[in-house]
């Protein structure tokens, strides 16, 4: 019996993670068609490559589909409630380094607490009748934020994409996005609040702590940690 | 656990009596409007209620209580007074805690009577407590009611009364709030910088539906407030001994008494509290051993503005509470489109009251 590790299926985080990896003696590899998602594991016994999306690796591991999976902190935390009960995480990668933030537009000069915020929430639905919208796909990552922070007044708006262009598009007040350099927030005229920063980031290996395993399952999951220097 | 069936039949007891006691039965949609939840408890009921949508009529949740639906039907069609009684699955969604139930059954009553609010209060309070009497649970009570009126009745700027006001329901920003206005906090260094600057707005493209005019207001606003004497010490102390009061009835409104020299906007709330006790008095209620806590309901009871109550199994205190309710009048006044009535009523557990009962 094998066991499995995930790992996201294209792009940047795919090709470090096989890198991190390979340094520690397991070559991971896409093998057939540049589109066919089959992979290959040499170096180690027992250890099975699934290629999955990224945002799908926290709900694989959760439910015990996969043993052990690289993906972000920021899409665990979103994605699964009470996530320390049903993942562990084993090792920060070290790469994928991304920042959950708040921003708000650079002109808004009365604006840089997370206090002017709800303030200016207040003010703005008072004038415009309607909560200060806030875009992002981090509903609830952001909404425990606000709500730790005491923030009130504000609409979570949903946003998949191009998020830091909503408020210029007028359907956005606020983003709440993740951003590695700030540039993408500089070049669309936002900016960071000082105590807005929601989460840290990083490509992260996780644990299932749902996934059940034989006796031979565990040997090899100790194998494997072994071989990358986390047992 | 109690089975379904057990609780069903522990509900219809239980809305009987509210009958027998004079209310009428009614029953609400279990889908309710998102916007208007929304409206009233901001993002944060996400977290709290279902959601749920369809394409023709977009988000509705799965009914978190039986209160706003019970008022937008009374503010729509009832005559007053009235008297309403209710049971059904109310839905609350769990992200925390996987021992809490994310539905069960409720059952309410709820009065809409203004000729005498305290006799009101008392007849909710009364009956609960004696629909309660065999579990032996402790009641605790408060009133927002005079914390409200504790802030609004500061000497300082109706900005900050305000702001206060809108926070009474979260308490670590109204703590915070209070430490900037008192100067127990001080302004940031930048802030101070932004404030002293003659032209404080800057270059940065105007973007987005907030207006340029509108960063210009905050800006005097704020530099307006920072002109602003300070709240005083003395007022300070007072609300910080306002909200740490904790203790049976008759020393609460004591304690309260003596609060109200520095603080004297508080009593005609004060009084409001000893018309209450008499009311209780008259009902037979043993208000000697009753508790008062002034700060009871801040966290989670956001349309209370008065009364408020709620009761505890003390052997128990993994459960939530199996009875809690209190004055909505504010609830009335927003939903009523103009109108407003005095409302007062609460909500009992059944599931709970059996598990207790054993």
């Amino acid at each position: 019996m094998t066991i499995k590790l995930g790992v996201p299926s294209k792009g940047r985080l795919m090709e470090k993670t096989f890198r991190w990896f390979a340094a520690r003696g397991v070559t991971l590899t896409r093998t057939g068609s540049e589109r066919e998602y089959a992979a290959a594991v040499e170096g180690i016994d027992g250890l099975t490559l699934v290629l999955l999306s990224a945002g799908e690796i926290p709900r694989e591991l959760a439910a015990g589909r996969i043993h052990l999976g690289v993906t972000g902190t920021d899409l665990v935390h979103e994605k699964l409630a009470r996530w320390e009960h049903q993942v562990a995480e084993l090792e920060p990668l070290g790469f994928g380094q991304a920042d959950l933030i708040l921003a708000v537009p650079k002109f808004w000069v009365d604006v840089d607490t997370l206090d002017d915020l709800d303030a200016v929430a207040a003010a703005f639905r008072a004038r415009h009748g309607f909560r200060l919208r806030i875009a992002t796909k981090y509903h609830r990552l952001v909404r425990e934020f606000l709500r730790d922070a005491g923030v009130a007044d504000y609409a979570l708006v949903d946003s998949q994409g191009a998020t830091e262009g909503t408020v210029k598009n007028e359907t956005a007040e606020a983003v709440a996005d993740i951003t590695s350099t700030g540039e993408t927030l500089r070049a669309n005229h936002l900016k960071l609040l000082s105590d807005g920063l929601i989460l840290r980031s990083q490509a992260t290996l996780w644990q299932s702590r749902t996934a059940k395993m034989t006796p031979d399952q565990r040997r090899t999951l100790d194998a494997v940690l072994r071989r990358v220097d986390l047992a | 656990m109690p089975t379904r069936t057990d609780t069903l039949a522990e509900a219809a007891r239980l809305r009987a009596a509210f009958e027998d006691a004079g209310a009428q039965a009614v029953e609400t949609p279990i889908l309710q409007s998102a916007d208007l939840l929304l409206d009233l408890y901001g993002e944060d009921i996400r977290a709290r209620a279902y959601v749920t949508s369809d394409a023709l009529r977009g988000e509705q949740m799965l009914r978190p209580d039986f209160t706003v639906p019970v008022v937008q039907m009374h503010m729509s069609d009832g005559a007053e007074p009235a008297r309403y009684t209710y049971s059904g699955e109310v839905f609350r969604r769990q992200e925390h805690d996987e021992d809490r139930a994310n539905e069960y059954i409720q059952v309410g009553y709820e009065v809409f009577d203004g000729t005498d609010p305290a006799a009101a209060d008392a007849e909710v309070f009364a009956l609960f407590a004696q629909l309660l009497a065999p579990l032996g649970l402790r009641a605790s009570t408060g009133d927002i009611g005079l914390l409200m009126a504790a802030v609004q009745g500061l000497q300082t700027t109706d900005r900050r009364k305000a702001a206060l006001m809108r926070h009474i329901w979260r308490p670590r920003r109204f703590r915070a709030l209070l430490d900037r206005y008192s100067g127990r906090t001080q302004m940031s260094a930048a802030r101070e910088a932004l404030l002293a600057e003659d032209d404080p707005l800057g270059t940065a493209p105007e973007i987005g539906v907030r207006s340029r005019p509108e960063v210009a207001a905050r800006i005097d606003a704020l530099r307006a407030d920072a002109t602003s004497p300070p709240i005083s010490r003395t007022e300070i102390t007072a609300l910080d001994a306002l909200l740490d009061t904790r203790e049976t009835m008759p020393f609460a409104i004591e304690q309260i008494s003596d609060i109200a020299v520095d603080l004297p906007a508080i009593r005609p709330a004060l009084d409001r509290i000893h018309t209450r006790l008499d009311a209780l008095v008259a009902r037979g209620l043993d208000v000697d051993h009753l508790d008062f806590e002034a700060s009871y309901g801040r966290t989670q009871m956001e349309y209370y503005d008065g009364f408020v109550f709620g009761f505890y199994a003390e052997t128990r205190p993994d459960l939530p509470p199996v009875a809690t309710g209190g004055r909505f009048d504010a609830l009335t006044r927003r939903l009523g489109q103009g109108a407003e009535i005095p409302a007062v009523g609460g909500v009992m557990r059944p599931g709970l009251m059996l598990e207790l009962g054993r």
